[in-house]
């Protein structure tokens, strides 16, 4: 496929990620996953595993991170499973990027809430801005990916950029965030009109009451 | 409509902090090693009177589920509860509110639920894309670890008790609950042949039961308030309370709690501002998230949003996930946009669904743009049959149901697309 990322070749990656081992914090947080699961099963923790490794890979490179081939070796091997148990996991997940990605890895929601809602208007807009599905810009700042259903159908239509939210889009609300992501500048996460979380916009309907205070219900049971 | 005193999830929207001391008073975590003391086969007795059905779209009695689980489980083969958070229904958004705003509830849910059930842990899924949620939800735990709520001697009854998080990485498939427990164990998310069944052998081989969020979440209201005072909402066979998320072509889309049974009618004027352009402006409404057909405005107008009533109506109550279509829309592609979910999400086990949700969703975009025949559409109808119940798990019959909805409700349309095609070819070649 023509709009395939493009997968550093085996040497490359080999020269660069052999070594690849935890960080002395990294190594923590992969035994309290470890800890999770019963003992000898810990094949149960490949899923966050890899999850810190390719998090591990993004500080390290500042994008978001993938997994290269000898980091999924590292993973299968510090949980003694056979590498191609580990690989099967890394390429059923799509959270799992298998070749590098930008600094901002824009994940498009386009499945049909979203889509009534005006997703083809946030695509045009990262369109409009040089991004193309698949692909990361030449500046290596965004990588463009059309994502299927993110649960957030209520604030519809959204993006995921690296691990937040952006809700309610229109084509000039994208626009200005990825102009603003661009220079560095401070963005609103969540809606991005004026509207609490997933309360109708204009007000609640309901449990009015707990907007100014934490009110405790039990005494009108 | 529901009195707000009746509703369970108070701080659906977040108004207040979700930490363990803004639970706390609001009534989470009061006195549950009471709750407790009912008992084991007391609790499961007590939620089989509730009414409650499973949430997550099935709709299976929940007290009953738990009552498969064996009764005396052994140290070598304990019991588990899963919770499934790995909501990826298109449509589909209530898990996540719970999660962030009153993730409490659901904590506390997992310690009963799990106690009635006799199971040593709880695993709560998440899905990989909620990474705010999965977050506040392990502060959560650590909340309740601290506080002894949770873990060795849980709430002081006595019970050890963990829960434990568990993230996923972008899977739709991981919500159908076998293949949950594969990707608990750390494998690829592929559904299992059932029997047997999860509560025979599920996680690690070990008897388990796999219940959504909102089932769980709701359960010690349920018990503090008594099995009748939920029981008292909605109709026969389709009672208590239920987040609602509404979504598409209303005026103000957004997730709120109601009483099942309530009028489509009610929903839409109550809490979402009307219909966009008005109750005539309706073109057709998929009630239950992206699996279950849709139904046509004039059939779903006044219908009740419940289990029976929406299966009345052709269609079901799903996750209760009501995306809303007007006549702005393009139905062809509404349709064939979750048929490109499916293609997208088939895990590939099964050759009818790897091959056929494919296969439906390139015809689709061909009656999207009607470079079809017409009796093509008849060949899709019998795809769509060849794919319905020939697959290891749901997602090919979910994958099949909405192309059938649109075929039941707007073939004319999709005839009049190739007969527009037609056409326009027909114009040129005379040109």
């Amino acid at each position: 496929m023509a709009d395939t990322p493009h997968i550093p070749d085996e040497t490359e990656t080999r020269a660069k990620w052999g070594a690849f081992a935890w960080t002395k914090a990294n190594a923590k947080t992969a035994a309290m996953y470890v800890a999770r699961y019963p003992a000898g099963r810990q094949q149960s923790a490949v899923m966050a595993l890899l999850d810190l490794a390719q998090r591990q890979v993004g500080d390290n490179t500042k994008t978001q991170g993938w997994l290269p081939v000898p980091v999924i070796e590292y993973v299968a091997a510090y949980l003694g499973m056979p590498y191609m148990r580990a690989y099967e996991v890394a390429t059923f997940y799509t959270m799992y990027n298998l070749a590098p990605v930008g600094r901002f890895h824009v994940q498009v929601c386009g499945t049909t809430p979203c889509m009534l809602r005006g997703s083809d208007d946030v695509m045009a807009a990262c369109k409009n801005r040089g991004l193309v599905k698949g692909g990361t810009t030449p500046d290596g700042l965004f990588t463009l990916t059309e994502v299927e259903c993110l649960g957030a159908c209520a604030n519809a239509p959204m993006v995921q950029i690296n691990d937040d939210n952006f809700e309610d889009l229109t084509y000039d609300s994208m626009s200005t965030l990825l102009e603003a992501l661009a220079n560095d500048e401070p963005v609103k996460i969540g809606p991005q009109i004026d509207r609490q979380v997933s309360c109708p916009e204009g007000g609640p309907t309901t449990l009015k009451e707990m907007v100014s205070a934490n009110r405790d219900y039990r005494g009108d049971w | 409509m529901l009195a707000d005193k009746d509703r369970i999830f108070t701080n659906v929207h977040g108004f207040q902090p979700w930490n363990l001391k803004a639970a706390q008073k609001r009534g989470d975590w009061d006195k549950t090693a009471k709750l407790l003391q009912i008992g084991n086969d007391e609790i499961i007795e007590r939620i089989k009177a509730s009414g409650l059905r499973g949430r997550g779209g099935a709709g299976f009695p929940t007290g009953m589920k738990w009552s498969f689980m064996p009764k005396t489980p052994s140290p070598e083969r304990p019991n588990f509860l899963v919770i499934n958070a790995d909501e990826s229904e298109p449509g589909s958004c209530k898990d996540r509110e719970i999660i962030r705003h009153d993730p409490h509830k659901l904590i506390e849910g997992a310690l009963i639920a799990g106690f009635a059930m006799r199971a040593r842990a709880a695993y709560i899924y998440i899905r990989g894309e909620y990474i705010f949620e999965a977050k506040v939800l392990e502060d959560a735990v650590a909340e309740a670890y601290s506080a002894g709520f949770i873990g060795k001697n849980a709430c002081k009854s006595g019970y050890d008790f963990d829960v434990f998080v568990h993230r996923g990485a972008g899977a739709y498939i991981c919500g159908e609950e076998t293949a949950m427990i594969e990707s608990l164990e750390g494998k690829k998310g592929q559904p299992r042949l059932k029997p047997p069944f999860p509560a025979g052998a599920g996680l690690y081989g070990c008897p388990t039961t796999v219940n959504n969020v909102e089932s769980i979440a709701v359960v010690p209201t349920i018990l503090r308030r008594g099995p009748e005072w939920f029981f008292s909402f909605g109709r026969e066979g389709n009672k208590g309370t239920k987040l609602f998320q509404i979504s598409g072509h209303v005026n103000t889309p957004c997730v709120v709690e109601e009483e099942m049974s309530i009028s489509f009618r009610d929903l839409i004027e109550k809490h979402c501002g009307g219909i966009r352009g008005g109750w005539d402006n309706l073109l057709a409404v998929i009630p239950g998230g992206s699996s279950v057909p849709l139904v046509p405005a004039a059939q779903i107008m006044d219908a009740p949003m419940d289990f029976d009533g929406l299966k009345a109506v052709g269609s079901g109550l799903g996750t209760a996930a009501v995306i809303v279509m007007d006549k702005s829309t393009d139905i062809v592609r509404a349709i064939s946009r979750l048929s490109y979910f499916y293609k997208h999400e088939s895990c590939g086990q099964c050759t009818p669904c790897r091959e056929g949700t494919g296969w439906m969703w390139r015809v689709m975009e061909k009656m999207r743009t009607g470079d079809a025949e017409i009796g093509d559409i008849d060949t899709l109808y019998e795809v769509t049959k060849q794919v319905e119940g020939h697959t290891i798990c749901a997602l090919g019959d979910a994958a099949a149901w909405p192309i059938q909805g649109l075929i039941k409700h707007f073939r004319p349309e999709m005839e009049r697309r190739i007969l527009d095609a037609k056409g326009s070819e027909m114009l040129e070649a005379a040109e």
